[in-house]
């Protein structure tokens, strides 16, 4: 890493501090809109009840851990292509994220198919698509884990994520065609009838309270991982300080 | 209000579950980046306290 | 052609000598196979019914198995850089690497399948389906799979990381092996569509495989 790469995520850094208030102000008060239009705003469906408002929850949710495989694939470009460790960095702290807000996608599916369905989970496409999207957001988060070298571990994890953008579609159609053969009834109407304006305008403002709440974790990971960075390659340079023979120099120039 | 309420028997309580799951996962993601945070940051100020300094620091001064 | 005649051979021979090869994934896979039935119980009709799926779902494990030693017993003993400095692309190395891993494990799955099908009471059109999708359908497992093995040849004990990171893409070979295998036997679907996105994933993965396998080696190595 030489010292323009080390400039960057310092500038990077104190942009962060910069915009982190008015990041938090703006998520608590899309959050709070969102929240009261959801309970006081949207009416209630005639054939659902109340339970219309679990997809405030459901379709932001879905949303998000689909932004959150775009945003890493976007990085995963910058690592391959531009070597940018702040790429890397993006991509690393995105994975948990991801993971969290699918399974946040699949609880609140799986609440909302026992009142309709009267059961806790359904062989349903769209659930099954992220049941499956969900492990894969597992299988990238152990990958960072188990690799030490974080320049390798991001590129691994690079060409990983970019493998499996590529096949999401693929397991998308497949699943849906499993579907179709197994069970002909769609269930989830997000995208079947039109929504009412009533029920799109809250909605839209929760999608855009997650976003919102996405960007600021983001941005806090991303921060935790260059203080992590920057305390690892402290720790290797005091080490090659203790020991000036050892050829712990050589994996510094590596970090 | 009053059609919030008064359907409250009905299914509310999967409502509650899904909405308490969300504060659940959004206040936990934000306890864990906070946490860490406070970690990270005094471990970085202890190593700097021990003279261990960054290669970017020597040109800041 | 020569270097990739050479190479095919030699991985060929270490893959059928090691660890007995061939024969250990046709046991693994008879032993799943095996273990379905008292999982299941032994109904003849539901197991002629579960029965292609038994059979995909064996081959897939089967080919997991030895995946993780795909590149990593060659990156210990130093060959895979050896086989990456001498300038050849290591896409054809990973190409290469897959096929002979392919016709020593794969092949044999392939053709045990017949033989094992008749213990899940599987008719002779559903046999000869089950296999046909199986030929088609192995060598994508082991191209997906190369991938994985690829990303995580670097960790010592990457068996179970890369089971986990390899099945999800495998779901799309399964779900259409499995319908053309059934379909063959009367499903609500015709058996060539099914077969076809098959042979389309296998082409895809014939692609994709290598590709990627061949850069996260190209990361693994410098």
């Amino acid at each position: 890493m030489t010292l323009y790469d080390l400039a960057n995520p310092t500038r990077f850094l104190s942009l962060v501090e910069r915009i982190m208030p008015w990041l938090i102000g703006a998520t608590v008060l899309a959050l709070a809109t969102g929240l009261y239009m959801a309970f006081f705003y949207a009416p209630e469906d005639y054939q659902q009840g109340v339970t219309v408002r679990i997809m405030f929850v459901h379709v932001p949710s879905a949303w998000l851990a689909l932004l959150c495989y775009a945003m890493m694939a976007g990085s995963s470009i910058g690592t391959l292509v531009w070597k940018h460790p702040l790429a890397d960095v993006s991509a690393k702290a995105a994975a948990p994220l991801g993971a969290a807000f699918t399974f946040l996608a699949l609880f609140s599916g799986s609440i909302w198919a026992k009142p309709m369905w009267g059961t806790w989970w359904v062989w349903d496409a769209r659930l099954t698509s992220f049941l499956v999207l969900f492990i894969m957001y597992l299988g990238i988060i152990a990958l960072w884990r188990t690799m030490d070298d974080p320049i390798k571990a991001a590129k691994a994890n690079a060409i990983l994520t970019l493998v499996g953008v590529i096949n999401l579609p693929i397991i998308k159609f497949s699943v849906d065609w499993w579907n179709t053969l197994h069970q002909p009834a769609s269930v989830f109407r997000t995208d079947g009838p039109a929504l009412h304006s009533s029920i799109l305008v809250p909605l839209l403002v929760m999608a855009g309270a997650f976003t919102l709440f996405f960007i600021m974790m983001h941005l806090m990971f991303m921060r935790n991982e260059i203080y992590a960075r920057r305390i690892r390659a402290m720790r290797m340079r005091a080490a090659s300080a203790a020991q000036p023979h050892a050829n712990v120099t050589a994996q510094i120039r590596e970090v | 209000m009053d059609s919030f309420f008064a359907d409250l028997p009905r299914h509310a309580e999967y409502v509650a579950a899904v909405y308490l799951m969300a504060v659940a996962v959004f206040g936990g993601l934000l306890t864990v980046a906070l946490v860490v945070k406070k970690q990270r940051v005094k471990e970085l100020a202890e190593l700097e306290a021990a003279g261990i300094r960054r290669r970017s620091a020597k040109k800041q001064g | 052609m020569n270097w990739m005649t050479a190479l095919f051979v030699r991985e060929f021979k270490i893959a059928a000598r090691v660890g007995g090869g061939a024969l250990i994934g046709v046991l693994f896979f008879l032993a799943v196979v095996t273990v379905f039935p008292f999982g299941v119980g032994p109904d003849l009709k539901m197991l002629a019914r579960i029965g292609a799926a038994v059979l995909w779902i064996g081959a897939l494990l089967a080919t997991l198995l030895g995946l993780d030693r795909l590149f990593q017993a060659d990156r210990e003993d130093g060959t895979l850089d050896l086989l990456l400095m001498s300038g050849r692309p290591p896409e054809l190395i990973v190409l290469v690497k897959c096929a002979a891993h392919w016709a020593a494990t794969g092949l044999p799955l392939v053709i045990s399948a017949p033989v094992l099908a008749l213990f899940v009471n599987l008719e002779p059109t559903a046999i000869g389906a089950v296999t046909l999708t199986l030929l088609v359908g192995t060598p994508a497992l082991t191209l997906i799979g190369a991938v994985g093995a690829g990303v995580t040849v670097s960790l010592r004990r990457g068996g179970v990381l890369l089971s986990i990171l390899v099945i999800p893409l495998a779901i799309p070979v399964l779900i259409f092996g499995v319908s053309a295998a059934t379909a063959a036997v009367g499903g609500p679907t015709p058996f060539l569509t099914p077969l076809l996105y098959l042979c389309a994933i296998s082409l895809f993965a014939l692609v994709l495989g290598p590709v990627a396998a061949g850069a996260a080696l190209r990361v693994a190595s410098d």
